[in-house]
C-alpha cells in the first residue's frame, strides 16, 4: 500500500480492482447497448426493429449485475442503501449530492435501471403476445426510449468521470476519460450487438448498420484516446499510464481496434443466398467480437490498474 | 483544562522546527482512540510508522537533511522531522466526494467520518491530496484522525496536544493558533532561519487547514502538496461531464448519420451457400 507521487499528488490508491472494473465494462455495455437499440428504433428502420430488441434484451442483464458488482465492493455490502438515504442521525432523507460522481452515479443507476427494465419488459410482452400486447403504450414508447438513451448515455460514460473527480494521479490529470469510456461503450456494444444479429436470422437486416456504428465508435474513441495521451503529457504521468505490465493491456486494446476499423469484421459477414451462415464464418464473427469486448475490459484495466 | 466552544473553530498548529521525534503524539493518539497500530516497518531513518492510515492518525515522518559536506556544521538541520496529521481542510477533498454524507463538519469546524453512515466506498481515499485516509480493516470504513472528537466534546484537548513535551503540536482556536504561527515564523526569519514557512495558515491550500504547520523546508518535501497542486477533484466535474455530453452528441449524431446513409450488401457480396456443412444460426427471431 504505497502512496503516489507524482505531479505533486500524494493521495492513497482507493484499492478499486476487479468488482469495479467489471461494473465499469458492464455498464458500459448496458448504457451502449441501450442507446444503440434506441437509436434502431427511433432512426432506423422498420427492418431494424428485431435488432433493437436484441438491444433491450441485453441491456437487462448487463445492469442486473452492475449493483451486485458494487455492493460486493463496499467495505460495508449491507450499507449500500446509504448512497441513496443519509443515515446521519436526525438527518434521515434522501440523500443527492450533485457534485459527487458517484453520487449521481447511484441515482442515475436507478433511474436507468427503471428504463432498462421496462423497455426488456415491453420487449418481452411484446415478442410473447406476437405484438397483441405491449407494457409501454405506442404513445409513450419513444419518449420513454429517448429518456432511456439519455440515461443510458450516462451510465457508460459517467464512470470516466467519477475517475477523473479525484486527486489520483492519471485519473485527475485528464478530464476526458468520461468521453472515452462512453465511446469505447458504445463500440463494444456495437461489436457485441453485431455478433448478436448475426445470429438472429430475424435481425440481420441491421448486421450493415452494427458495422458502420463500430467503425464510426472506433474512430471516435481512438480520438479521445489520443486526447487522454496529450493531457497526461504536461503532468508527466504518461510513463505511469503506459508502463508495463499496464502497457500490454493497452496493446490488447489497440489490437482490439484494428478488426473493427479495417472492415474484417465486414467482409466475413457474410450470408448465403438461402439465408444461412457458414459455421466457420459464425465462429469467426463471435471470435472478433469477442476480441473487441476483451479491447473494452482491458482499456478500462489499463485505466484503472496504471493509476493505483 | 481548555475552554472549548461549540461553533468556534478548532484545530492544530505543528511547529515542526520544535519536533524531537519522539513520537508521544503517536502513541497518546493509539492509546486515546484504541488503535493497534500495524506492524513496525524499517526504512530510512528512524520511521517505522511509514504513513499516515487508519491505524496511524499521527505520523512522525524523518527527512535525512544531513549536510553532504561533513565539514559544515548541520546547525540544527540535520533532520527535518514532522508529526503529520489529517489537517481537517476548510474546503475539504474528501468531504467533496462523499456520496454518503458521512463525511461531516462537526460544531468545532473539524472534519470527522461518521463511522456508522460510512459504507466503505472509499471515494474519499482517491480523493485526499494527503494519502491520509484509509480503510480500516476491521470495521471496514474509511478512517483517520477526529481531531479527537469526543475529548472536544468533554472540553478535553486532542491527545496528541496534551502529550506532546516541546510544544511543537499545539491545539486551540484556529484564529489564536495562526496569531502564533505567524508570530513564531518571524521569529525565527529574525534569527536567520529564513527556510521557515507556515503551511496552511491562510486559504492559499484548500482554504485553509485546521491544521496547519510551520515548515522548515518546502511541502513537496513532507509529501505535502504547494498552493499551485492543491486542487480539489470538483475541478474536473463540469469539464469532466461536457466532454461526456459532447462526446454523446457525436455519437447520437453520427450514428443517425451511420444509419442512414448504411447500404443494402451489393449483390457481390452476398455469396452462393458453400459447399460445406451449414447450419442456420439461431433461431428466436
Amino acid at each position: 500500500m504505497t502512496l503516489l507521487a507524482a505531479n505533486e499528488h500524494f493521495a492513497r490508491a482507493p484499492e478499486w480492482t476487479w468488482y469495479i472494473l467489471f461494473y465499469f465494462f458492464l455498464a458500459g455495455l448496458s448504457g451502449g447497448t441501450y442507446v444503440l437499440a434506441s437509436l434502431l428504433r427511433l432512426g432506423g428502420n422498420p427492418a431494424d426493429e428485431p435488432a433493437a430488441r436484441t438491444g433491450f434484451y441485453v441491456a437487462f442483464p448487463a445492469l442486473l449485475i452492475c449493483p451486485i458488482l458494487l455492493t460486493l465492493d463496499l467495505g460495508q455490502p449491507l450499507r449500500f442503501w446509504h448512497m441513496l438515504v443519509n443515515t446521519t442521525p436526525g438527518e434521515l432523507a434522501p440523500v443527492f449530492r450533485y457534485w459527487s460522481p458517484m453520487s449521481v452515479g447511484a441515482w442515475g443507476l436507478v433511474v436507468f435501471g427503471i428504463f432498462v427494465t421496462g423497455s426488456f419488459l415491453d420487449t418481452l410482452v411484446r415478442d410473447r403476445t406476437h405484438e397483441r400486447g405491449r407494457l409501454i403504450p405506442n404513445f409513450a414508447a419513444k419518449l420513454w426510449n429517448l429518456l432511456g438513451a439519455i440515461a443510458g448515455l450516462f451510465i457508460a460514460g459517467y464512470t470516466g468521470v467519477l475517475l477523473a473527480v479525484s486527486n489520483q494521479p492519471i485519473w485527475s490529470d485528464t478530464w476526458v476519460l468520461g468521453a472515452v469510456f462512453l465511446a469505447s461503450g458504445l463500440s463494444g456494444s456495437a461489436a457485441l450487438l453485431g455478433w448478436l444479429v448475426h445470429r438472429r436470422p430475424a435481425a440481420r437486416a441491421s448486421m450493415r448498420a452494427f458495422e458502420r456504428l463500430e467503425r464510426f465508435f472506433l474512430v471516435l474513441e481512438i480520438v479521445l484516446i489520443v486526447a487522454f495521451v496529450l493531457l497526461l503529457i504536461q503532468p508527466g504521468v504518461l510513463k505511469a499510464a503506459f508502463a508495463f505490465p499496464w502497457l500490454i493491456l493497452w496493446i490488447v486494446a489497440f489490437v482490439s481496434f484494428l478488426p473493427g476499423l479495417f472492415g474484417a469484421t465486414s467482409s466475413r459477414r457474410t450470408v448465403s443466398a438461402d439465408g444461412s451462415v457458414s459455421v466457420r464464418e459464425a465462429r469467426a464473427v463471435g471470435w472478433v467480437s469477442l476480441l473487441v469486448l476483451v479491447g473494452v475490459l482491458a482499456l478500462r484495466a489499463a485505466i484503472i490498474f496504471s493509476a493505483q | 483544562m481548555v475552554e472549548i466552544t461549540p461553533g468556534q473553530s478548532y484545530g492544530f498548529f505543528t511547529d515542526t522546527s520544535v519536533c524531537i521525534g519522539c513520537k508521544a503524539c503517536e502513541v497518546a493518539c493509539k492509546e486515546w482512540n484504541e488503535l493497534d497500530g500495524n506492524e513496525p516497518v524499517f526504512g530510512d531513518g528512524y520511521d517505522n510508522t511509514g504513513q499516515l492510515d487508519a491505524q496511524n492518525w499521527r505520523h512522525v515522518q524523518f527527512h535525512d537533511n544531513v549536510p553532504d559536506e561533513t565539514l559544515t556544521a548541520g546547525q540544527g538541520k540535520a533532520w527535518l522531522m514532522m508529526s503529520d496529521v489529517c489537517k481537517h481542510c476548510t474546503h475539504a477533498s474528501c468531504m467533496e466526494v462523499c456520496p454518503t454524507d458521512a463525511i461531516i463538519k462537526t460544531e468545532f469546524d473539524t472534519v470527522y467520518i461518521q463511522p456508522n453512515v460510512c459504507n466503505g466506498c472509499r471515494d474519499c481515499i482517491a480523493a485526499c491530496p494527503y494519502g491520509v485516509i484509509e480503510m480500516d480493516k476491521k470495521k471496514n470504513v474509511a478512517q483517520k484522525c477526529t481531531l479527537c472528537y469526543d475529548r472536544l466534546q468533554n472540553s478535553m484537548e486532542p491527545a496528541c496536544a496534551k502529550a506532546c513535551p516541546t510544544q511543537s503540536i499545539q491545539f486551540g482556536p484556529v484564529k489564536e493558533l495562526k496569531l502564533t504561527a505567524v508570530k513564531r515564523v518571524n521569529d525565527l526569519h529574525a534569527q536567520g532561519v529564513t527556510e521557515a514557512q507556515l503551511y496552511g495558515a491562510d486559504d492559499s491550500v484548500y482554504g485553509g487547514l485546521n491544521a496547519f504547520f510551520l515548515l522548515m523546508d518546502k511541502p513537496e518535501v513532507y509529501g505535502l502538496p504547494n498552493a499551485e497542486n492543491a486542487v480539489l477533484p470538483s475541478r474536473n466535474n463540469a469539464r469532466g461531464y461536457l466532454a461526456t455530453l459532447v462526446t454523446a452528441a457525436v455519437a447520437v449524431v453520427g450514428g443517425l448519420i451511420a444509419l442512414r446513409r448504411r447500404r443494402e450488401p451489393p449483390p457481390a457480396e452476398v455469396i452462393p451457400a458453400p459447399a460445406t456443412v451449414t447450419e442456420p444460426v439461431g433461431g428466436a427471431s
